[in-house]
This record gives structure tokens, sequence and C-alpha cells, in this order.
């Protein structure tokens, strides 16, 4: 059904945005949790910092991924030496990944935190709960949904990132050619339109897939909840 | 027993408590603004006083001069709101589960199937909070309040938002508690025939002010 090389794009593409999805869920948590629930003195950077991937075009975010963690960058030198190795690299692609998802994934669970009434907080604090426990117990399980659109937006974003991908690590068939840079490298070469044809229709599948997969687990979780 | 000597304030409006509680229930009445549940939030922990201490029997909650603040969660006192505020990612059993399983079994002061039968829970335990009505729900709070086996059971307009024949059916359980239970409780309206019906020793709160101890 599908040549070895879509197949390849398919499984690197797979591989790279469940990496990314898996590894920004954690930052993204405690990001949006301090942000919806704290006010301190440089919230405002914070908040710029986390935007600027969203307005910066693609291609400088590879590039300045490429000056920090480029195998002689500010830090790929050191994370060399460690043998940790980014660019031209599949795990590069999950760093660019990370960084273009990671605002969109911030911003559904912080609304989350935001909509949850503080009183339930309160009440499970008055019942003996520690604040690490309530945090556990009633303030993540009620942000479920924010960080189950998170999460897909997030690894939706991951599958289609291009310019930051090819600026950084490259075009290399089996190791950093995802779906969307192999939809490129079949739209240069003159008998490569109909692979791209069927890339395009496989990510297509892929995106609704992935928004339809989001509709019914809110709906379900709503249905819980009774909302 | 409970022992109050605070003053707390915010924005324009200040609070003076001095307090000793010896009874086992305490009406407060007080119209809207005069500061019930700020006191309520101070006991509690979730207000914390610019002066002065709180302290149940021998332990101190709060002591601004022997800098102590105990945190809320380990104050073991149970504050009832005035909407039920079950959580709503868990059933009714889970709800009334959720603090007895912070606690070791034998200083657990009122058994699960007590605090049941005494708010004629059976019939609800496996029901989603919003599958409840505002009475139903209401029970389910305080049967969750009383299994966290508090020292002290605080009630800030458990009734606010029912309807009178739901008030009729409620009042009754809390005069079941207060018979039947050695818990210590504060109870704090704007209906002084609430506290009638308790037969609970009243005092008013007025402009941030106890009257009448």
């Amino acid at each position: 059904m599908f040549s070895p090389e879509e197949l390849s794009a398919l499984y690197l593409s797979a591989k790279v945005a469940l990496w990314a999805t898996l590894i920004c869920l954690p930052f993204a948590v405690a990001l949006a949790w301090t942000l919806a629930r704290h006010e301190f003195r440089l919230k405002f950077l914070v908040e710029a910092c986390l935007q600027l991937p969203m307005v910066l075009p693609p291609v400088v975010l590879g590039y300045l991924l490429l000056v920090l963690f480029g195998n002689k960058g500010w830090i790929g030198q050191y994370l060399n030496a460690m043998g940790i190795e980014l660019a031209f690299n599949w795990k590069g692609a999950v760093l660019a990944s990370m960084i273009v998802a990671f605002p969109l994934m911030v911003q559904p669970i912080r609304l989350s935190f935001q909509l949850i009434n503080r009183q339930l907080e309160h009440v499970a604090g008055s019942l003996g709960a520690s604040p690490f426990r309530v945090f556990c117990s009633i303030s993540l399980p009620l942000a479920l949904p924010g960080m189950l659109i998170g999460s897909i937006l997030c690894f939706s974003r991951s599958l289609g990132e291009f310019g930051a991908t090819i600026t950084f690590v490259g075009n290399i068939p089996d190791e950093t050619r995802t779906i969307p840079i192999a939809i490129y490298s079949f739209l240069q070469q003159p008998d490569g339109e109909e692979f791209a044809i069927r890339l395009v229709i496989l990510s297509l599948c892929l995106a609704f897939s992935a928004l339809i997969a989001n509709y019914f687990i809110l709906q379900k979780y709503q249905r819980k909840l009774g909302a | 027993m409970l022992k109050c000597d605070f003053q707390y304030q915010h924005a324009d409006f200040q609070l003076n408590i001095k307090l000793e509680m010896q009874q086992q229930l305490l009406g407060i009445v007080g119209a809207s603004g005069s500061g019930k549940s700020t006191l309520l939030k101070n006991i509690v922990g979730l207000l914390k006083p610019q002066q002065g201490c709180i302290q149940l029997n021998e332990q101190v909650f709060i002591d601004t001069q022997q800098n102590i603040h105990m945190p809320m969660h380990q104050r073991k006192i149970a504050l009832i709101f005035q909407n039920a505020l079950l959580f709503p990612h868990m059933n009714v059993q889970q709800n009334l589960c959720y603090a007895e399983k912070l606690i070791a079994q034998p200083e657990r002061k009122f058994p699960f199937e007590e605090v049941v039968e005494l708010l004629e829970l059976s019939p609800l335990i496996q029901r989603q909070p919003h599958q409840l009505s505002g009475g139903e729900a209401q029970r389910v709070s305080i049967g969750r309040a009383l299994l966290s086996s508090p020292n002290l059971l605080l009630l800030d307009e458990p009734l606010t938002g029912l309807d009178t024949h739901l008030k009729q059916q409620i009042l009754p359980f809390f005069k079941r508690m207060k018979d039947e239970l050695d818990l210590p409780m504060i109870y704090v309206t704007h209906h002084p025939e609430e506290l009638e019906y308790l037969e609970a020793d009243t005092l008013k709160l007025s402009q941030g002010r106890l009257q009448g101890n």
C-alpha cells in the first residue's frame, strides 16, 4: 500500500511528534500552572518568550537552534562532548518540534487551570490534603481536558513541522525526512507528484483522526463531569 | 475549646474577633458583608490574620507574636461552604472517602457506615455529583467533612441556595449531628430561625465585631 520511503516518513513523523509531545507535557503543565496561579514581576517576559515561536519565522528558529545546538554551537559543543548529537539527527527534529509546538500546548492547559473552581481546592485542603495532593487529586484531573487538547495540538503541530526542522536537521532519508519534508522532496522530483499527493492525503487523514479523537475524548470527559 | 483573639484587615474592612467557644454548637448571625465568611476563613486557614492568635484546645493554629502559622491541611478543621462543592470527577463514594483515605484507621472518628446511615446516603453512593439534587449534594458534602475526622466543623451558610422544602430536609440532620456526635461546630447564617431550630447559643457579627459574647 505504501512505499518504503513513505512508510519511513510516516514512522519518523510519528516518532518525532510522540517524543515531542511526551517531553513537552510535564514542562507545559508546570508553566501553565505557574502562569495561571501566580503573579510575579517578570511574568510579561515569560509570556513573551512563550509566544515567540508562534510569531518568529520557522526558518529563523531553525537557524537559532543551529547556532545554539549545532555540533559547534554554544550549547551543542558541550552536548557533543557528552555524546549527545542533535543537529542533522532525528533527536534534533524532536527539539525543533518541541520549540514550535510548546506554546500551543501551554495555552489550553493554562485555560483549564484558570477555569477550575478554586473553592474545590480549598475544600480538599480543609479535608487534610497537602498542596501537592490537592494538585494531583483535584487540579490535575480537572485540567485533563486542557492537557488532552494541548497534547493533540502539540502532536499535530509536530507532525506538520517543516521550516525549523529542515533548517536545523536537514533532509536526510530515514533520519530526519518527516512527512512534510518528504512531500517537499517529492515535489522537487520530476515524477514525484504522485507520491507527494499520497503523502498529502495521509497527512489529511492523520490530522482529521487527531481532531476527531480529540472531539470524542472531550465528549466522554464532559459527560462524566455532567457538563 | 476554641479561642480566637485576632485582627484581620482587607481594604477598608476590619475584623476584630475575641471569642472563647465552650459550647458544642455556636451560631453566628450577621448581615451580608458583616464578616461571617471571613471569620471562618481565618479559622480554617484560608486567610491569615495580621495580628493575634487562634487555638483549639492546646493546638495553636496561628500566633503572630510567636510566628506560628499552621497550614490549613494540618488543622483538622472541616469547612462546609454554601455550595456542596463536590469533586465533579469523583462519584459520591469517592467524594466521601477522599479525606478518609488520608487518615490512619485508629484516628478515624466516625465510621463510614455510621456517617452513611446518619445522613441517609446509601441510595446515592454510586451516583455522580451532577446526578444529585441540591439537598442530596449538601448531605454528601457534610458526610465528606465528617469523614475527615475533624476536631471542629465550620458551616458557612450551608442552607443558602436551597428552597424551604430542602432546608426542612437538611436541618434535622444538623440536629442529629449536634445530638449524636461529639464534634464542636460553628454554624454561620443570616437566618436566625435555623439557629433557633438547632437550639444553638448565638452571637451576632456586625461590622466585623462579635456582639453578645
